[in-house]
Formats: C-alpha cells, sequence, structure tokens
C-alpha cells in the first residue's frame, strides 16, 4: 500500500494532506501556546516549561517534547519531499508556456510553491533563533523563552522576516487546508462553502494570532 | 470586422514553432471562430501558403476534437468548444492570439494540432464496464435512483477535448480521469470493477506524463461542458477508498 | 443487358435478389438464419483478421464485439480517437420495443412504423430483425453504464419522436448519441488493452483491395506522416458512415466523407437508392456564406414546440407582435392527427412549401418559427428548461436569440442517407467478404428514417447482427491464402491511390478545394434536395462531369503527400463526391416517383403529398460501377410486403 500512495501523484498529495494537517494541528496548539506572552514572563515561561514535562510521570522530562518533534520533522520531511517530487514533475509536464501570458488560479495557489520554501526557510532560521539559540540575538537565554522573545522582536529583521513568514503561512493554510480537503475527499459541493470559510478562519486566526507576538513587543505591549 | 490573428505555426512535431502574423478582413460576427480560420485558410491556400492545421469535426460542440487556446484561454474567452465561439464575442480591430494545446502529454503534431492518444490509454486502463455483447440483463432489472443517474450523466457528458489539461499549470488530466471514473462508479452496473478502475486509470494517468493536480481550478473553469472541481474530490475519494481496500486484502 | 428506353446513361442489369434471407414467418426468420449460419470455433476466431473502417455506433460495437468473441480485429477511424465519430452528435434517442409504457407498443408495431415511415421502400425482413434487436439494445446499453433519462422510481424514461404514437424513445438529455457512442467506445478501449483490436486512428481508407473476387483488405493513409500503407484481412467490414457532405452544407461532421464507400462501390460494391437522403426539419438556418456546417436542433423539440409561420406573406413584425389569428400552425392544420409530430420527409417538405410561397421567417425568407411560448406557460420554464436546457443554450449561442423569449427559427437541411452499399440480409455486399453496416449501407430505413431509429440500427448491426452473419462467412471460407503488398492486384490498388493523390498535388491550379465543394453542394441542394424535377436533375447531370473536369483543371492543394495535409485530404475526399453525385441524380431521375424523402414534382396527389408509383418503383435501386465515364448498370432488387401492405401514407 505505501508503494501505491507513493508512487502515485494522488498518494502523493495524500500525504502532503496529511502532512498538512498535522502540522497544522500543530500551528493551533502553538499559536495558543503564544498568546500566553501576552500574560507575563511568569505564565509564559511557566507554559515553556510545561512543555518539557507532559505526560510525567508516565513520560521521563522531555521525551514527549521530543515525540512531538520527531512526529513534526517527519511531517515536514514528507510534505517537503512529496511538494518537490510533485513540482518536478508538474513543470515537466508543462515545459512550455504559452505565448499569450495570463494570470491564472487565484493568489493563494499560484503562491503555494514559493510560500512553501518561504516557510521552509523559516522554520529552519526559527528553530536556530528561539530552540537552540544559535542565531539568537543577544545572549539566549535557556528556560527564559519571554526574555528571547523580546529579544528577537526588538530587532527589525526579527519582525521583518516573522511577519512576512507569518502573511505566507496564511496563504498557505488558506488554499492547503481546502485543497487538503479535497485531496482526501471530504470535500463536497454542498460543502464547499463552508470548507473555504473555515480555511478563511483558520488562516486569519492563525496570521493574527502569531503575528501578534512582535506587534506586542514592538508597541511595547510585552516587553 | 477586420481582425490581426498571431498563430502558432510549426511545421511537424520536431520543428521549432513560432507564432506568425496574419490579417484577415470581412469577418462577420456571425461566423464561429472555425469559419473564420477557414476564411484565413482559403486566402494563404490562393497565396501558394500552407494553410493553418487544426483538428475540428463536427462543428456543434460535442466531438471534442477543437482544441484552440484563444488569448490564453482554452476555447477562448466564453465558456464553449471552439467551433462554438462566434465572432461576436471580439471586436473589429482586436489582436487575437491562437495556440495549441501545450502539455508534453499532448504533443504538437502540426501548428495547432496536438496528440490526445494520451487519453485513449486512460480510458483502456479501465474506463468502461466490463460487459461482453450479448450478456446483459432486462435493463429494468436493477433501478437506478434518479439521484445518481443524472450525477453519471453529468460526468459522462465530458467530450475528451483536452481543455482542462490546456488550462491547468500543471499540465493535469485530473479533471478527465475523474469525470469517467465517476460516471461509472456510481452506478451499479459499474459496481463490480470500481476499485481496479480508480487505481488503473489514476496509474495510467501519471504513466502518460501528465502533472499532479493543485486544485487552482482552471480545468473546471475552462471545460466546456461544466464538469465541476469538485469532480475530482469524488475521485479523490475513489482512489483512497480503493486503496484502503486493496491493502485490506479485498 | 438492355438498354432503358427513357435514359440513354444507364444499363439494365440482372435482377438481384436477396439470397441470405431465409424464408418463412418473419419472426422466426432471423433465429433459423443465426441457426443456420456456419460457426467458427473459438479456437480458430484468433487465425481470422478482420477489418472494420470506421469507429461509429455501428463500427465501435462491431469491433468491440468481434474482438469479445476472439476474432483479430484491425481497426481505423479518420479522427484522433474513436470516441469522436459522428455518432456522437446524434441528440434525440435511440427506438425500441421495450412497451415499458404499456401504450400498445411490440416489435411488430415498431416494424411496421419502419416500414410505412420508410414509404414501403425497405425490406420487410431486414426491418422485422432490427425491431426484434432494439430491445436487446438498451439491455446491452445499460450494461455499459449508459446514462439513460431515468424516473424517480429510478427506472428508464422514453419520450415520444416524430412519426409514431408511442412513447418508445429512450434518450440521455439531448446527448443521446454522445453516450451510447462512448459506451461503444469504452467496450472497444477494453478490447484494445486486451490487444485484441489493433486500432488506427488519424488513418483514412483511400481504396479497398479485392483479391480472386474478395475484399481482402484496405489501402489507407497515415494522416500524420502522409504514408500510404496496405493492411490484409479475411473481411473488411465498412462503417464509415453516410455522404450528406456531397452537399457540403449538412449537419454531418466536417470530416465525414464517401471515400470508403464510393472506393468499394468502385471496387464492385453495388450502391443501393443514392437518392434517398433525408432532410431534417429542425435545423438552425443558414446565416451566410461563410456557412461551413448547419448545426440541427434534436427532433424531439417538436413533441412541445408548434411550428408555425405568419398566414400574410411578407410580414415582416417580429413573431411576438403577431397575433395569434395571423399565424398559420400549418402541421397542426393539414395533418391534425399527428400535428408537429409527423415524420421527417413530411415535416421538411412542408416548411419547404410555405416559404416557397413566400412566407418564411427571417434573413431571406428561409425559416420557420418553432415556438415554445405555449409550453411554457403549460409547463412552466422550469420544466422545459429541464427537458430542452442545452438545446435552448446552443440555439442561443449560435443564433444570439433567446428562445425562452423570441421563437426559435428553423429550416430544414440535409441530414442522413438513407441510400448507401447494397447488403444482404448479412449485410454482405456484392464483393464476398466485405460488409457494410449502419449508414453506410442501404438497408432499413427505406425511403426515410424514422427519428431516433439511426442509433438503434447502427447499434443492431454493429453489436448483433454482422457479429453473427460474418461468422458464416469466414466459416465458409477458413484457409484463404496470405496476401502481401507484392500481390498484383495489391500493386495495383497502392500505384491507382498514390497516382491520385500525386496528381492533386500536381495541377497546382487556382480553386482551393472548398470552393469546387461548395460550387457542387450548392449544385446538388438546388436540384437534387428537398423537391426534384426531371428538367432540373438534367441540368444537374450536365453539369457535374463540367465541374468534374474543372476540378482536375483549376484545383490546388498545397504541401506535400508525405505530411500532415488537411488540403490534400478534403481535395481527396470532393474527387469521390463529384463522382458520387452524378450517380445520385441519376438514381433520383430514373426514380420518377415520389417516396419519403425522395420527392419529384411531377408525382404528387392533388393536394401535394408525393406519390409513390409502386407498380413501376417498388425495388430497391442498386447501381454497378462499369468503369469511369461509362454508363452504370441498374439491378432492381424487388421488394416484396407480405406484412405491411403499402399504402399511400397518411398522418393527417
Amino acid at each position: 500500500m505505501a508503494r501505491t500512495v507513493w508512487d502515485s501523484t494522488v498518494g502523493k498529495k495524500t500525504v502532503m494532506a496529511v502532512s498538512g494537517v498535522i502540522m497544522l494541528l500543530y500551528l493551533v496548539a502553538h499559536v495558543i501556546g503564544n498568546l500566553k506572552i501576552f500574560f507575563g514572563a511568569g505564565e509564559f515561561n511557566h507554559y515553556a516549561h510545561w512543555l518539557r514535562t507532559v505526560g510525567e510521570p508516565f513520560m521521563h522530562y522531555e521525551w514527549t517534547l521530543w515525540l512531538v518533534r520527531i512526529v513534526l520533522v517527519a511531517a515536514v520531511a514528507a510534505h517537503a519531499t512529496s511538494a518537490y517530487q510533485l513540482s518536478r514533475r508538474d513543470l515537466r509536464a508543462r515545459p512550455s508556456k504559452y505565448v499569450h501570458k495570463k494570470p491564472r488560479a487565484s493568489y493563494a495557489t499560484r503562491t503555494m510553491r514559493w510560500g512553501g520554501v518561504i516557510l521552509g526557510l523559516f522554520v529552519v532560521w526559527h528553530i536556530l533563533d528561539l530552540t537552540t539559540g544559535t542565531a539568537h540575538p543577544g545572549g539566549f537565554q535557556e528556560g527564559h523563552p519571554y526574555q528571547n522573545v523580546v529579544d528577537t522582536f526588538s530587532t527589525w529583521y526579527g519582525n521583518v522576516v516573522y511577519i512576512v513568514a507569518m502573511l505566507a503561512l496564511g496563504l498557505h493554510v488558506r488554499h492547503g487546508f481546502w485543497s487538503a480537503a479535497q485531496t482526501l475527499g471530504v470535500g463536497s459541493r454542498t460543502r464547499d462553502r463552508a470548507l473555504k470559510t473555515l480555511a478563511n478562519v483558520l488562516a486569519l486566526l492563525l496570521t493574527a494570532g502569531f503575528v501578534a507576538v512582535p506587534v506586542g513587543v514592538m508597541t511595547g505591549v510585552v516587553s | 470586422m477586420k481582425l490581426t490573428l498571431r498563430v502558432w505555426r510549426q511545421k511537424n512535431a520536431g520543428a521549432e514553432g513560432a507564432m506568425s502574423t496574419y490579417e484577415v478582413d470581412g469577418i462577420s460576427p456571425d461566423m464561429s471562430f472555425l469559419e473564420m480560420l477557414d476564411v484565413l485558410n482559403e486566402r494563404l491556400i490562393l497565396a501558394g501558403e500552407e494553410p493553418v492545421a487544426f483538428d475540428h469535426d463536427c462543428r456543434e460542440g460535442i466531438c471534442g476534437a477543437c482544441s484552440l487556446v484563444i488569448n490564453g484561454d482554452a476555447h477562448g474567452p466564453e465558456r464553449t468548444t471552439t467551433c462554438q465561439l462566434h465572432m461576436r464575442s471580439f471586436r473589429d480591430g482586436d489582436t487575437i492570439d491562437v495556440e495549441p494545446w501545450r502539455a508534453s502529454a499532448f504533443p504538437v503534431i502540426k501548428d495547432l494540432v496536438v496528440d490526445r492518444s494520451a487519453f485513449d490509454r486512460i480510458i483502456q486502463a479501465g474506463g468502461y464496464v466490463t460487459a461482453p455483447t450479448g450478456s446483459a440483463p432486462e435493463a429494468h432489472a436493477t433501478p437506478v435512483p434518479k439521484a445518481d443517474a443524472d450525477f453519471a450523466f453529468e460526468h459522462a457528458e465530458c467530450i475528451g477535448c483536452g481543455a482542462c489539461v490546456a488550462a491547468c499549470p500543471n499540465g493535469a488530466a485530473m479533471l478527465f480521469t475523474s469525470a469517467k471514473v465517476n460516471h461509472l462508479n456510481v452506478l451499479p452496473q459499474g459496481a463490480p470493477e470500481r476499485e481496479t478502475r480508480v487505481l488503473d486509470m489514476v496509474a495510467q494517468m501519471d504513466a502518460e506524463g501528465f502533472g499532479g493536480c493543485t486544485l487552482a481550478g482552471e480545468c473546471a473553469t475552462a471545460c466546456p461542458k461544466g464538469i465541476p472541481l469538485v469532480s475530482i474530490t469524488s475521485m479523490n475519494k475513489e482512489w483512497l477508498r480503493a486503496t484502503r481496500k486493496a491493502a485490506g486484502g479485498r | 443487358m438492355t438498354v432503358s428506353p427513357e435514359y440513354t446513361d444507364y444499363t439494365i442489369g440482372e435482377p438481384l435478389t436477396d439470397s441470405a434471407a431465409p424464408a418463412g414467418p418473419i419472426h422466426e426468420r432471423w433465429d433459423k438464419r443465426r441457426f443456420e449460419a456456419k460457426l467458427v470455433n473459438p479456437a480458430n476466431r484468433r487465425k481470422h483478421t478482420v477489418i472494420v473502417v470506421g469507429t461509429g455506433l455501428a463500427g465501435g460495437s462491431a469491433g468491440a464485439t468481434l474482438a469479445e468473441q476472439g476474432y483479430h480485429v484491425v481497426q481505423f477511424c479518420y479522427q484522433d480517437s474513436p470516441r469522436r465519430a459522428h455518432s456522437i452528435a446524434a441528440q434525440g434517442g435511440i427506438n425500441a420495443a421495450k412497451n415499458y409504457r404499456n401504450d400498445g407498443d411490440s416489435v411488430h408495431r415498431l416494424f411496421y412504423d419502419t416500414v410505412k415511415g420508410g414509404d414501403f421502400r425497405a425490406r420487410e425482413s431486414n426491418v422485422h430483425r432490427l425491431a426484434q434487436i432494439s430491445v436487446e439494445i438498451i439491455d446491452q446499453c445499460v450494461a455499459q453504464g449508459v446514462p439513460f433519462a431515468r424516473e424517480y422510481g429510478g427506472l428508464l424514461d422514453t419520450r415520444s419522436f416524430g412519426g409514431v404514437q408511442v412513447s418508445r424513445t429512450f434518450y440521455a438529455r439531448g446527448q443521446t448519441g454522445q453516450q451510447l457512442l462512448l459506451g461503444a467506445y469504452q467496450a472497444l478501449s477494453r478490447q484494445i488493452a486486451a490487444g485484441n483490436v489493433e486500432m488506427h486512428p488519424r488513418t483514412e481508407m483511400l481504396d479497398l483491395i479485392v483479391v480472386d473476387g474478395r475484399a481482402r483488405g484496405i489501402v489507407a493513409r497515415d494522416l500524420i506522416t502522409g504514408r500510404i500503407d496496405t493492411y490484409f484481412a479475411d473481411a473488411v467490414v465498412l462503417a464509415s458512415g453516410g455522404y450528406g457532405n456531397v452537399f457540403y452544407l449538412s449537419t454531418n461532421a466536417m470530416n465525414s466523407n464517401a471515400t470508403a464507400v464510393w472506393r468499394a462501390h468502385r471496387r464492385g460494391a453495388y450502391f443501393a437508392n443514392p437518392c434517398f437522403t433525408q432532410i431534417h426539419p429542425t435545423c438552425i438556418p443558414r446565416t451566410g456564406d461563410h456557412q461551413s456546417k448547419l448545426t440541427l436542433m434534436s427532433e424531439s423539440l417538436r413533441n412541445d414546440g408548434r411550428i408555425w409561420v405568419p398566414r400574410a406573406k411578407g410580414d415582416d413584425r417580429p413573431p411576438n407582435r403577431i397575433p395569434e389569428d395571423e399565424r398559420d400552425y400549418y402541421l397542426e392544420r393539414i395533418y391534425p392527427s399527428f400535428g408537429n409530430l409527423v415524420p421527417r420527409d413530411i415535416a421538411s417538405r412542408a416548411a419547404k412549401n410555405v416559404c416557397d410561397e413566400g412566407r418564411g421567417v427571417g434573413p431571406g425568407g428561409q425559416g420557420v418559427y418553432l415556438d415554445f411560448a405555449d409550453a411554457i406557460e403549460r409547463m412552466g420554464r422550469k420544466a422545459v428548461e429541464a427537458k430542452y436546457g442545452n438545446l435552448f443554450d446552443m440555439y442561443q449561442r449560435i443564433t444570439d436569440e433567446d428562445p425562452y423569449e423570441v421563437p426559435m427559427r428553423i429550416y430544414p437541411a440535409v441530414h442522413y442517407t438513407m441510400g448507401g452499399l447494397w447488403v444482404d440480409y448479412d449485410l454482405q455486399t456484392t464483393v464476398p467478404g466485405l460488409f457494410a453496416i449502419g449508414e453506410a449501407n442501404f438497408s432499413d430505413h427505406g425511403a426515410n428514417r424514422l427519428g431516433a431509429s439511426a442509433l438503434m440500427q447502427g447499434l443492431a448491426d454493429g453489436y448483433f447482427v454482422l457479429p453473427a452473419t460474418i461468422n458464416d462467412y469466414l466459416a465458409r471460407h477458413p484457409h484463404q491464402e496470405p496476401v502481401t503488398t507484392g500481390h498484383p492486384a495489391v500493386q495495383e490498388v497502392l500505384a491507382e491511390t498514390e497516382d491520385r493523390l500525386n496528381l492533386l498535388l500536381a495541377v497546382d491550379g487556382d480553386r482551393t478545394p472548398d470552393s469546387f465543394h461548395r460550387e457542387l453542394g450548392e449544385l446538388m441542394w438546388e436540384f437534387c434536395g428537398m423537391a426534384r424535377t426531371d428538367a432540373g436533375l438534367r441540368k444537374a447531370l450536365e453539369r457535374i462531369p463540367q465541374i468534374r473536369e474543372e476540378f482536375w483543371r483549376r484545383i490546388k492543394v498545397p504541401g506535400t503527400g508525405e505530411e500532415f495535409n488537411q488540403s490534400l485530404e478534403k481535395a481527396n475526399r470532393i474527387v469521390d463526391y463529384l463522382e458520387l453525385a452524378e450517380l445520385m441524380c441519376l438514381d433520383a431521375l430514373h426514380r420518377a416517383e415520389s417516396c419519403g424523402g425522395h420527392f419529384r414534382e411531377e408525382s404528387q396527389t392533388p393536394d401535394g403529398e408525393a406519390a409513390r408509383r409502386d407498380d413501376e418503383f417498388a425495388y430497391a435501386a442498386a447501381w454497378e460501377f462499369t468503369g469511369t465515364g461509362s454508363a452504370p448498370a441498374l439491378h432492381r432488387e424487388d421488394l416484396v410486403f407480405e406484412y405491411v401492405h403499402p399504402t399511400q401514407r397518411s398522418y393527417a
């Protein structure tokens, strides 16, 4: 079955849809967690610590977090690999362009590919910035995420990179969520409007929720 | 009407192609687009030039032979086939670009004529019901709910013109394939081969070098018969169902 | 041979009889024939190759069925895919004597209606078989997944059609032909995938290969590369459709052509009743000289639409401004019991008559109104939309007029040819091993075809009749010597074909193929169209050879033969139209009676109806080709009516 799925364009799209939904669920959790920053350093740092102790005593310290990370890495890898392979295939299937150019498809649809690449690069920077601290501006303090976040969004480029990436995320989710529903066969004529609305709401909430943090830092609400 | 045409000219499959410019005069708004090309061709022949090759046959919008991309749109600005597009959709003095379907699975044969035999091979892979002549039960033996019959019909309307592939930014044939899968899979007569049909047809579609679906929706916009985009969703569902069943051993 | 006393341009040959039809009660004949036919052992069928030319309803169904039976089928179509054959454009429906409506239908009634509708110029045995098989066709198509219209209870819906008073027409909205053809195409596709059918799309038959008196293959041109090749077989089946395009403007597809049947005729197959052409009453009128083809509107529109013209000549008020009492619903007036549902030939001629009186509407006065105002009032716009929506849309697209608001304008146009290659009960032509099915043969419709009967005949021939009868021929000729390209008979045909194409390319004159086609078509429409006269036909017979002579002097075909060359394809088809047209006119001239679609003005009743002359013309006219420029020979097959006794058709 795995072979059938991976060898087929429809199957690869299924992989993309499933991995996309996993990442989307993660993002929903992520944005809720992020918003705790507006309740002060104490609550935010406590929440960050809790992430490492989830599942105790059944799970050892950080086991659950690592489990989530592994699932996420697998999802990203599957999503990116399928996207890459499908894109190569799509470009091969349509090697010559029409002489008469016309804007085709919606903005969100056309931005899926480079939007995905932007998001991929962003994730790398985001991890180096706030997880490992490798690319963090100023002194990265393990266990003090509140301060780390404030540091990042106190630089102009931190804000620009983050906000651009979140806008890309919104567009990506907007088409991606609806598209995944079609790929998984849950779309239908009667449900289409509801799915599109849900996709728009999700995209909007995620983008707004994530962007709220740098805006909060910039406006001094978070400091 | 007087028009400027820029037409894709390509001697044969191996040759390089390019756009050539022609002026045509005396065009009536009541002419079909193909009749306008007839006028051009008559003139080219008398001038000792090669007429423009294009596929066409029934000229009433049902055979699916005609296949032109006009000003960047498969079958032109109206939602119909090229043969049913009339010159009243254009204005006097317009410049019109005419190109062939472009997709690597549809190689150009000459000028505006492309090879669409990949579609035939997709049907051959499973787009049928195995019902050898003479084996049929009485037609009324199996009633078909009207809603299912209508659903089947709506998808069976596909004329196999290939506009969906031409319009798709990925050169995908999902709308064509899904139209046939949905037509047959919803009917009780198509049920015994429901799983193999969708799996085999999708596999053949991939093997022909069509692109994948990114649900851009261009195909459904270009489809002269109005096959809806959700047709692809239904086929995806059929495909997943068939894959699960195959994995489950039955 | 005797020379006809009246005309010197043909000779009278031996009478022809259908030796394949069994005797006995008519409803037992088909069973009897099937039982008497020799069978080919299933294990031996693979060793037999059958060529099928054409992939429409007849060819597609025949190719699929022969392959299912185990024969090796080699099939051809000029289109890029077998799915595009012109059967796809048939709109209205397919008749079958299922009697699902319990409205008094039966096999015998379908048989009766068809013989009567054909104005008693069809063979009873064939028509009865067609009616018998009709019920199996519906079963077969439903099993293939053809999405016929259904009632809410899930059972099949039917509707009534011109020329009959029962509701026996099965349909799939206005796209019945498409759906039936796709069914046959899918069955054929299954056999192609299984390797039982070797399919050659974009390949056109240019001649027939006859060796030792038997059809053994064809010469065909690959339309992409221009390569001319020979293909050999144990039997050849022509399913190449009709020849309505002789008229240039017709409802046929642009590339539908007569080359396969005409070349077969030149190689010895008799051509029967070439003058029997059907003019369909409900087509969209032409708009100007640029027109390349005519578009049919399904006859089913006559179920609810009412046909009328203004009472007064030259009344050019807009239709909605003409009051009810100044309208002439002429079909309802002249034929009160059938009204707007009279057979096609009658409806067409009535339209011509009112237009000739100067009461026609639209540009040039060449049109009559088909009005849905009453139907919309009675059924509501929604119901009309559900039933005819796609036809209304098509009308609007072509004419830019809204038929929900303004009555449609219609005018008759050439649509179908009842004539074709003469075949016996087995559908075999006069060349042994050459079969003709569907519109390509002359068999079942006599002088006029009823609506929804073409699909029935095509599928009956392809699914059921031919596969049963061809066995007999193949079983009786089990070990035919293999033919090779080197055979002198093959070399001769090949050389002739190449010479013809080379000549077309070499003339390099100053007229395009279309200009000749249009000229011929106008001549034929004028003199061999809806009404024919002795003088007019003689004029056409004088003119056609002149056009032909001019053609070979002035034709201009650009490009070469070794490439994709649509002008060459076209020009080569016109060569054959120019010969066939002459035979059509000759046939029309010799048949000095009116019957069905053939209306001779000299032969009409006092009130203007067609007058048959059964004592002189109750026969099928089968013409033998005797050489280029030589007078053809007429072989008469007398038609015997044992079950349906000829009467003056009355639809009043």
